[in-house]
């Protein structure tokens, strides 16, 4: 397959990557769509974070694995099994509470990979981390608040962002069970051994949780796991089929 | 030879498209320029990753100093930038033109995802404002409303 990569350095960086592009993906679905104006700018902000960052790590992936190849080619020329997101990013958006639910696990472990990343061996990633990470941090402050306005909010939100949280437990999971990659990282100081971010992300998982008036984490819920290893759920192939589209109709199209 | 005091000087008149009172200068996202041989050399450090003023901003930067001679824009990511970078004739500035300046420091990572700070109203100058929306209508801001005067403002976020 073209651009896809045995590199150890590139295929983390490209995992670090894909997660960013595929939420924001996921939250430009929401320009148009928001509730209210000021809810859609929130979502679309954060969704510009996040392809922003995903261009950085495209950026340097493409740089290490060189051969010409470009960001671009990177995220519209790859197919569904060369991507290394979490399986929790690709998951629709569904109603508000869910894509709130969804974004409020995902940032919360967003920032703790981020600090982790701050202090990596490779020069390159903590740069971008210690840059991405303040961005991130407003990430996790809006989702939190958005958990615990529905949480303690009316019986209808909380019954409904309750059956979100509830459903997302089992993608939330995969975070910390480590692939090969994770593995290789975290023995090069390039990145967190992501099992050891578990405790923290819990602990403010939790606290949130317990403002908002709703269940704890279950910690039973079994992970879901495959999407490390480029094992996707059906939804990957329709995100990548918009996003690109134009590109691979018009090859080396330009604004 | 252009001294560095002039390409400072130019680049004072270099505006931000997005906030147009404020110069790239005040911004805080010039680190460095100089002359090497020929070539203008300028360090520009990203305001938000995602940005999207930050390619028109190079673009201005390199004609800002084209007179000069050929100019070279690296973007510089590390140490990032940060609000703390913006000068106090920018925060003026700002405050002038209706937007509220960032308040505190940003260098506690964890304290930004806490605590909100005590944001004026750039209008009645009332510190009985509330948040409406951490997002903004660009990435470097936030939406409050005064509850005094009732005036909805921005206020440019710490970072």
């Amino acid at each position: 397959m073209k651009w896809d990569t045995c590199d150890p350095k590139a295929a983390y960086v490209l995992h670090l990557a894909d997660d960013a592009l595929i939420l924001g993906q996921r939250l430009s679905e929401w320009c148009g769509h928001g509730p209210i104006l000021e809810q859609d700018i929130a979502l679309t902000n954060i969704s510009l974070d996040l392809i922003g960052l995903a261009r950085q790590y495209y950026q340097y992936a493409a740089e290490i694995m060189g051969d010409g190849c470009t960001e671009n080619d990177l995220a519209y020329f790859r197919d569904s099994r060369a991507f290394k997101n979490h399986l929790l990013v690709e998951q629709p958006n569904g109603h508000w509470g869910d894509t709130l639910a969804r974004q409020f696990y995902f940032d919360t472990f967003h920032f703790f990979q981020l600090e982790a990343l701050s202090n990596s061996t490779d020069e390159r990633l903590g740069q971008i981390a210690r840059k991405a990470i303040k961005e991130c941090a407003y990430h996790a402050q809006y989702s939190a608040e958005w958990i615990i306005r529905l949480g303690d909010g009316t019986e209808e939100s909380q019954a409904k962002v309750k059956a979100s949280l509830a459903h997302f437990e089992r993608f939330a999971g995969e975070f910390f069970v480590p692939s090969d990659v994770d593995t290789q990282a975290a023995e090069k100081g390039w990145g967190p051994a992501v099992d050891a971010l578990r405790p923290a992300w819990l602990e403010k998982v939790n606290s949130i949780l317990t403002l908002a008036k709703v269940p704890s984490f279950n910690e039973s819920t079994v992970a879901r796991t495959g999407g490390k290893a480029g094992i996707h759920s059906e939804h990957h192939g329709y995100i990548l089929a918009e996003m690109q589209s134009l590109a691979r109709a018009y090859p080396d199209a330009s604004w | 030879m252009v001294s560095e005091e002039a390409l400072w000087k130019a680049l004072e008149g270099v505006m931000d498209p997005e906030v147009p009172v404020l110069s790239v200068v005040d911004l805080g996202v010039i680190r460095r320029v100089a002359q090497e041989d020929t070539v203008i050399h300028v360090d520009l450090a990203p305001t938000y990753t995602g940005c999207p003023a930050m390619d028109v901003i190079q673009k201005r930067v390199e004609e800002g100093l084209a007179e000069f001679g050929p100019v070279v824009v690296h973007t510089v990511l590390d140490p990032p930038w940060t609000t703390d970078w913006m000068s106090e004739a920018g925060r003026a500035k700002l405050e002038a033109y209706g937007i509220a300046p960032p308040v505190g420091k940003a260098s506690d990572k964890r304290s930004l995802w806490a605590v909100q700070p005590t944001v004026h109203c750039p209008r009645c100058k009332s510190q009985n404002t509330e948040l409406i929306s951490l997002f903004g209508s660009t990435a470097c801001k936030s939406l409050y409303q005064c509850r005094d005067c009732q005036e909805p403002f921005d206020y440019f976020k710490c970072l």
